[in-house]
């Protein structure tokens, strides 16, 4: 079980805001004193991310919280939910190289490769919810 | 209007990135990128990254865009100045940014277009 020390959400509705979002994320990640590299790949995720909820989303928000494991870890938590239309086909969108946009299909799958957990939920218009954690 | 500048050097175009950039500023960027090529009949773009702290998928596909563009319109372009953690991450995320030139700095980068340049007219000499 982890708990959260503090938390915050900033609106992902344009794309100034996917800026203000990498930057929320570049100063939190300082702030638990992540890695560079670390940093870095925490601020990529949530720039793929917040462009994916404006985008296929139509906008929506990330959600941030700073955790604390029972070991004694520190994590940073990002939730970026967006009321879109949804993902109708999951297998399909996490499959690597896919895109039903004009991406480079690295997104979802690519993303989840630059954090220790990921975790999405979706549905036909229900919007989606991506959640993902990096832990120092 | 916000805008990145892009500065002549003789037959070689620099640009320097230095701010995080949004989405249109990106496109922006590589639509004035293409008519000063153009404008110039530039030889070869030195892009110099060594100021960004993140490049997503987005920015590596601005990237890459520019690059086949700018052959297309006879110019060689080449990347300088990744940060290593930028670099690793790019990696990580599924992006080499495969036909892009790199180079460690703005020196090497200027060697490498030279190199280019002079191995393109080499060929076209032959024909």
């Amino acid at each position: 079980m982890s708990t959260s020390i503090k938390s915050g959400e900033s609106p992902v509705r344009s794309e100034h805001d996917i800026v203000l979002a990498r930057q929320q994320v570049r100063r939190l990640a300082q702030e638990l004193q992540f890695s560079l590299v670390d940093q870095t790949k925490m601020v990529t995720a949530a720039s793929e991310l917040a462009r994916n909820a404006l985008i296929y989303g139509r906008g929506g928000t990330m959600h941030w919280t700073v955790l604390d494991s029972a070991d004694g870890r520190r994590g940073l938590r990002l939730k970026f939910a967006d009321e879109g239309p949804g993902i109708p086909n999951m297998e399909l969108a996490m499959t690597d190289g896919w895109t039903s946009g004009n991406g480079l299909g690295m997104g979802l799958t690519g993303t989840k490769r630059l954090v220790n957990e990921f975790e999405i939920d979706s549905a036909v218009g229900a919007g989606t919810r991506v959640t993902i954690t990096r832990w120092k | 209007m916000e805008k990145i500048p892009i500065l002549r050097m003789g037959e070689f175009l620099l640009v320097t990135i230095q701010i995080d950039m949004h989405d249109q500023l990106a496109l922006k960027l590589q639509d004035d990128l293409s008519s000063t090529i153009c404008r110039n009949a530039s030889k070869g773009v030195l892009i110099d990254i060594s100021s960004l702290e993140m490049v997503d998928s987005f920015i590596g596909r601005m990237v890459a865009d520019i690059s086949g563009m700018g052959r297309i319109l006879g110019a060689e372009t080449v990347l300088v100045g990744m940060q290593p953690a930028v670099a690793i991450t790019l990696v990580e995320l599924g992006l080499s940014l495969p036909g892009v030139a790199t180079a460690l700095n703005v020196e090497r980068g200027m060697a490498l277009l030279r190199q280019k340049i002079d191995a393109g007219g080499a060929n076209v000499d032959q024909h």
